[in-house]
């Protein structure tokens, strides 16, 4: 089956992307196909390129790239929800002058549009919230 | 597709975020139901306004549902009972259901977005 995962927790301070990242393995290890991980609510901030957690811990940003790398997993941020919390990309940090951005590819900002069409291309949607 | 808000209007965006997945998925031609769980009640709450904290509120929104087409508003009667309210406190009709019904209203609705 083609899975799509609804995250809405934010990276370290809640529970919800270790989750997500776990059912994404097993559903793989299952033989399913992860094709996309939608970012909302405080779920972008696991798009951010700057953040830097200590060698110790998991890189969350680290194993949605991988997914991304390994399974063709489309990895995608709400764009209203993304830049009023401060996760821009270079694209909109140039449109609204700012300085540095937090989105690179793979990640991409989109609209919640791309949300609700993932009923019609995907088999599953689960959404992990705090 | 379902939308079921279990969140107060105040205190957090989660109103408001889910609020835009009805109103998106209601411009993208879906037909859109939602469903007030818990805390979410008292987002229908009449007479609601803005507040101190410079935000938008979410009242707003909650009239405009009906210029999107969607008119159906499920409430859980018990969730307004814990509260102390009715339908009579609410700004807008919405139709009761109970704990009883919930699992047939969510088996009848894919996908669900819970906010």
């Amino acid at each position: 089956m083609k899975y799509a995962l609804l995250v809405q927790g934010a990276p370290y301070s809640q529970q919800a992307s270790h989750s997500a990242l776990r059912f994404a393995s097993a559903l793989i290890a299952r033989g399913h196909t992860l094709g996309t991980v939608f970012f909302y609510h405080d779920g972008v901030y696991n798009a951010s390129r700057l953040a830097t957690p200590p060698q110790d811990e998991p890189n969350l940003v680290e194993a949605w790239r991988r997914l991304h790398q390994e399974q063709g997993t489309s990895l995608l941020v709400c764009i209203a929800a993304a830049l009023r919390r401060g996760i821009i990309d270079e694209r909109e940090a140039r449109r609204h002058g700012k300085e540095g951005h937090a989105v690179e590819s793979p990640f991409e900002l989109t609209g919640l549009g791309q949300l609700i069409d993932v009923h019609t291309t995907h088999d599953r949607l689960v959404t992990f919230s705090p | 597709m379902l939308v079921m808000l279990r969140h107060s209007p105040h205190g957090s965006s989660w109103l408001r975020e889910g609020l835009d997945v009805a109103l998106v998925g209601a411009a993208l031609g879906r037909k859109v139901h939602v469903l007030f769980l818990g805390d979410g009640v008292q987002a229908l709450i009449a007479g609601q306004t803005s507040g101190p904290l410079g935000q938008k509120g979410t009242h707003p929104t909650l009239d405009m549902l009906e210029m999107y087409d969607i008119d159906t508003l499920l409430v859980d009667g018990e969730s307004l009972a814990q509260r102390g309210l009715t339908i009579d406190d609410l700004q807008l009709p919405v139709s009761l259901v109970d704990a009883a019904s919930l699992p047939r209203v969510l088996a009848e609705h894919s996908p669900i977005y819970s906010f």
